[in-house]
């Protein structure tokens, strides 16, 4: 097995606030090979974003602490000096964001922004960089780029700024592209072609990428390997495949089955998750997601481990056996295919 | 751009025009006053009285008033004052001009300056004990009255320390650069010091809330993700953004102060600026100076908020119209 | 059996964590501000030690405290000595008030150029400003109110008609539309008419109305900002889609809205107010004579600075600690209705600024 390019060793994140601790990662692993994109889905709060900003070491919160390890090349990031942290950021790991409406400073040139984080990595003229940034936007697909070099952030419509993000963060070939949901704040059409433009950089760069969704039709298109976030812990790990074909975890079901498809029969109902996530200042002894799950059984009240009970590299965390699983999956996924009794 | 500034022009000149006519109509036309009694200042023979209803026009309509009023403050600026025994007004305000321009320059330099370096201190050494020290002296500096700071300065420096510590503090009062440079300087060093302890303590402030409140934005964020180094983040990206707010009050309070507001730091060191003719205006009722005084005063504040709002657009592309 | 799943989970679906109504939030966190409530309690015992202006002056000696002194005498450490003493001084007439007796009875903190007890003056001194003050930030707020929620609500002509009248008042400099206002009624010695209403060209009426008046534009500005966030949320659309009257809606669906702005403010426009009380004073165009104020007692210290400092000094300092508890105190009111201003530790996820 090659070496993971990334590999977050058992992270912890806990939050001291007025009201208690706020565990927001308990406890994730995960690995990241070279080329590889690794889809995380979970809903708000889960601890998704929490755990990928840890990695950049981009939390300043003082009131957060850090435990485990996160290993890039070799190297743990949450122990290195900051002096080197910054030289990763940028040019090793680079991350881009939700919200691209916020995420760029509004008093520069966007050709300005760009050129800054180039010849903060690279030793190169203005004149050097300046002419990379034209040739970055014009690969995201920005039109007229020699003249949008020089227009400032609130110039260009959402889809755009969010290319300009996506430029910024390639700009010095990075191994890692962190994409913390990257279309959520957009339009259902600018997402697809944002997708594809992420997709088409990976293969004309290379670059890994982790993808950070709550969406799992997102995941469906880019993911290699999926791992499912719930209440701070990741509940299911595979490949696209195994999570979409069989996947093990009562919650996964709960993410496919509110999915509204157009290929079965129309639902009375849309399918939701009944209940709400845990607090993550109080989370229960046993399994997060135990009070919502409506396959709970005693087992459930000690926490499930992660484990790989099929044996093939995709792990989840459910004490059901693998019978029980293949049994209640189909009716949970898809309540609309039971018979209704009158 | 230009059509912005063009269009704030033409607003300026309109508060202006108004400026004047509310002026105009607060001290010729409140009821029950007689302005020509009220110009003419105390106890005015029949003479200066008969002198003044001509000169004024005020029997003339009342639109011939107004042009008369403005055209002896703008055009032959020969506006005299009753009062201060024929002294024309005008060219007196634009003598006492330097003097409250060199006060209010130097205070202004010193209070930007420890400003910064106070409101970013306090923010990067947030969460020590240096941050809430440092926002208590910025409290109680905008606490202060500056006059009464100024009268505790003179108490120190005037009183009985004056042949001692402070015997280089020349007597109360101004020089002027031209006469005495050194004497300019040691003059007005106390009343730059009392004037900036107010505005330093509001500005420390408010750019220590902006900055705290800017290190929470995307942006900042991201430049960070970016792996730019802190001192560069700190002033490239959160210091730059909040001189948006800090250069526009900026603006306007240094033309507040210019146009008359320095009045009681004057008044207090006796320095003969423009605030401290105003206030010799007023305890003799010298009515022509004291509405000259406030049109100027008026006029320049109006020119401060423009170049402040079209300064805003420059600092902010935001803003700007497309 | 999933239908039955989830009407049973409807039922059940209860938050973790109780939710708390905003103001009941502001509450908690202003009473847990020490800070805040040690200023708000020094500026109370100032206004109450104001208020016992009368009592003081009885228990000092002199009912009436206004009263010039120039011959009268009083009795220090057993010997009788005249209150306004011959010789010394560096102005006029050779005469110097004697300085402070730090006797509660008796010229606690000495007298003034014309013989009157300064301790008890800056009660009443106290008195004056404070009312000064408070009335007219009261005013002032109420008044910008209004006019934001008119402005704001109504938009088009009301809007830019009363904006354009606010940028005009705002563009005098405060001090001097103050000052000009005032010398203009002060040439009235005999008083003005109101309507049916005399009012005396001394009484505090004056100060308080002129100092409301200037600082209206200031509250008025982020009042009308929030009053035009508030307009277009939908709950207000929603008042006008059932019917609601304009009134109705602009001061209960808008107002409470609104009014979080405005009570910050509040505290702070007091302090402004003492603040240009004091400066209008100073300068002879505030309070008049034979009403007193902190500013009069400063002024009338002037020419007395080098010989009884304390005549200048005790009233200054009375505005610094009211000024400063009340700004203190303002700073506390913000942060408990406005935390997202304080980095403060709300959640997990708000605190790592990522909305995961």
């Amino acid at each position: 097995m090659a070496v993971p390019l990334l590999d977050i060793r058992d992270l912890k994140v806990t939050f001291r606030t007025d009201d208690g601790l706020v565990r927001a990662v308990d406890g994730v692993s995960a690995t990241l090979y070279e080329g590889e994109t690794l889809g995380i889905v979970g809903e708000s709060g889960s601890g998704k974003s929490v755990t990928m900003m840890s990695v950049m070491r981009l939390i300043t919160d003082p009131n957060a602490k850090f435990e485990g390890q996160v290993l890039y090349k070799g190297l743990d990031l949450m122990a290195l000096p900051q002096a080197e942290i910054r030289s990763i950021r940028g040019a090793g790991i680079s991350m881009i964001f939700q919200d691209p409406m916020t995420s760029l400073n509004p008093v520069y040139k966007v050709g300005w922004q760009i050129e800054e984080q180039i010849r903060e990595h690279e030793k190169i003229s203005k004149q050097a960089a300046r002419a990379r940034a034209i040739d970055l936007l014009t690969a995201v697909g920005i039109p007229n780029a020699r003249e949008r070099v020089d227009a400032y952030p609130h110039e260009f419509s959402g889809g755009m700024r969010q290319r300009v993000m996506i430029a910024m963060a390639v700009s010095c070939n990075p191994d890692v592209l962190i994409a913390d949901e990257p279309t959520t704040a957009l339009d259902v059409t600018i997402q697809a072609q944002i997708l594809n433009l992420i997709k088409k950089l990976r293969a004309d760069f290379g670059t890994a990428v982790v993808l950070i969704t709550h969406d799992m039709g997102v995941v469906a298109d880019m993911a290699d390997r999926i791992a499912v976030m719930y209440a701070g812990r990741i509940v299911e790990q595979g490949t696209q495949r195994d999570l979409f074909y069989d996947p093990q975890h009562p919650y996964t079901w709960g993410l496919l089955g509110s999915i509204a498809r157009l290929d079965r029969p129309r639902p009375r109902r849309l399918a939701a998750i009944p209940g709400l996530p845990p607090s993550l200042m109080r989370l229960p002894e046993g399994c997060a997601f135990g009070e919502r799950c409506a396959h709970r059984f005693e087992a459930c009240a000690q926490q499930p481990p992660l484990l790989d009970r099929l044996g093939n590299g995709h792990l989840d965390a459910c004490y059901l056996t693998e019978v029980q699983k293949h049994a209640r999956r189909d009716r949970t996924i898809h309540p609309e295919l039971v018979e209704e009794k009158p | 751009m230009l059509t912005f500034i063009v269009r704030r022009s033409i607003w300026a000149v309109i508060v202006m025009f108004v400026i004047t006519v509310v002026v105009f109509f607060l001290f010729f036309k409140t009821p029950g006053v007689d302005p020509a009694r009220a110009i003419a200042g105390r106890n005015p023979s029949p003479q200066t009285l008969a002198e003044v209803r001509a000169q004024f026009g005020l029997n003339r309509p009342l639109w011939i008033q107004y042009g008369l009023m403005m055209k002896r403050i703008f055009i032959t600026r020969n506006l005299i004052s009753y009062s201060d025994q024929g002294v024309l007004v005008v060219p007196e305000i634009f003598a006492a001009a330097p003097a409250t321009l060199s006060l209010v320059f130097g205070a202004s330099v010193i209070w930007v300056v420890t400003a910064i370096v106070m409101g970013v201190a306090a923010a990067k050494l947030r969460g020590t004990i240096y941050d809430p020290v440092l926002m208590i002296l910025a409290l109680i500096g905008l606490s202060t009255p500056v006059f009464w700071l100024g009268q505790v300065i003179n108490l120190i420096t005037q009183g009985n320390l004056h042949n001692s510590v402070f015997s280089w503090v020349p007597p109360l009062g101004y020089t002027s650069f031209t006469v005495s440079p050194v004497q300019w300087f040691t003059g007005l060093v106390f009343p730059w010091i009392t004037l900036s302890i107010l505005y330093i303590g509001l500005y420390a402030r408010v750019l220590r809330a902006n900055l705290l409140e800017i290190q929470t934005e995307d942006y900042v964020r991201t430049a960070r993700a970016k792996g730019l180094s802190e001192p560069r983040v700190l002033v490239r990206h959160t210091l730059r953004t909040s001189m948006i707010t800090f250069a526009s009050l900026f603006g306007l309070d240094f033309g507040a102060l210019v146009g008359g507001g320095a009045i009681l730091t004057e008044v207090v060191f006796g320095i003969h600026g423009i605030g401290f003719l105003t206030y010799q205006a007023l305890t003799n009722l010298d009515l022509p100076t004291i509405m000259a005084v406030v049109i100027y005063g008026a006029f320049f504040i109006v020119l401060a908020n423009a170049l402040v709002d079209i300064g805003y657009a420059w600092l902010d592309p935001r803003v700007r119209p497309a | 059996m999933a239908a039955v799943a989830e009407q049973a989970s409807l039922t059940e679906l209860r938050p973790a964590v109780a939710g708390r109504n905003p103001w009941a939030l502001a509450w908690r966190r202003l009473r847990s501000n020490r800070i805040a409530l040690a200023a708000l309690g020094l500026f109370i015992l100032i206004v109450v030690m104001s208020l016992a202006a009368p009592l003081y002056a009885h228990y000092a000696h002199d009912p009436n405290p206004f009263t010039p002194n120039l011959n009268g005498t009083t009795v220090i450490n057993g010997k009788t000595t005249p209150i306004l003493q011959q010789g010394g001084g560096i102005l006029k007439l050779g005469e110097t008030p004697i300085g402070p007796t730090w006797d509660l009875h008796n010229y606690f903190l000495g007298a003034d150029g014309i013989g009157r007890d300064v301790g008890v003056l800056l009660l009443y001194g106290g008195r004056a400003s404070l009312q000064i003050g408070i009335v007219s930030a009261v005013l002032c707020c109420i008044g910008a109110t209004i006019a934001a929620l008119f402005a704001g609500f109504f938009g088009g002509v009301t809007d830019a008609v009363i904006s354009r009248i606010m940028d005009i008042i705002w563009a005098f400099p405060v001090l001097l539309l103050a000052i000009s206002i005032s010398t203009e009624l002060l040439t009235h010695s005999n008083g003005f008419q109101v309507g049916p209403l005399h009012v005396s060209a001394s009484s505090l009426w004056v100060p308080t109305l002129i100092i409301a008046l200037v600082f209206v534009p200031y509250v008025y500005r982020p009042v009308r900002g929030q009053v035009l966030s508030v307009v277009n949320k939908e709950f207000v659309e929603a008042a006008i889609a059932q019917g609601s009257s304009n009134f109705r809606i602009m001061f209960s669906d808008i107002l409470p809205n609104v009014v979080s702005t405005v009570i910050v403010l509040l505290p702070l426009m007091i302090a402004n107010t003492i603040f240009t009380e004091a400066a209008l004073s100073y300068l002879s165009v505030g309070v008049q004579p034979p009403n007193v104020s902190w500013g009069v007692i400063i002024s009338n210290g002037q020419e007395l600075l080098y010989t009884r400092p304390w005549v200048s000094l005790a009233p200054g300092i009375m505005i610094v600690l009211t000024v400063l508890a009340l700004n203190v105190f303002g700073d506390g009111v913000r942060d408990a209705l406005d935390p997202r201003a304080k980095l403060r530790v709300g959640t997990g996820e708000a605190a790592a600024g990522s909305g995961a």
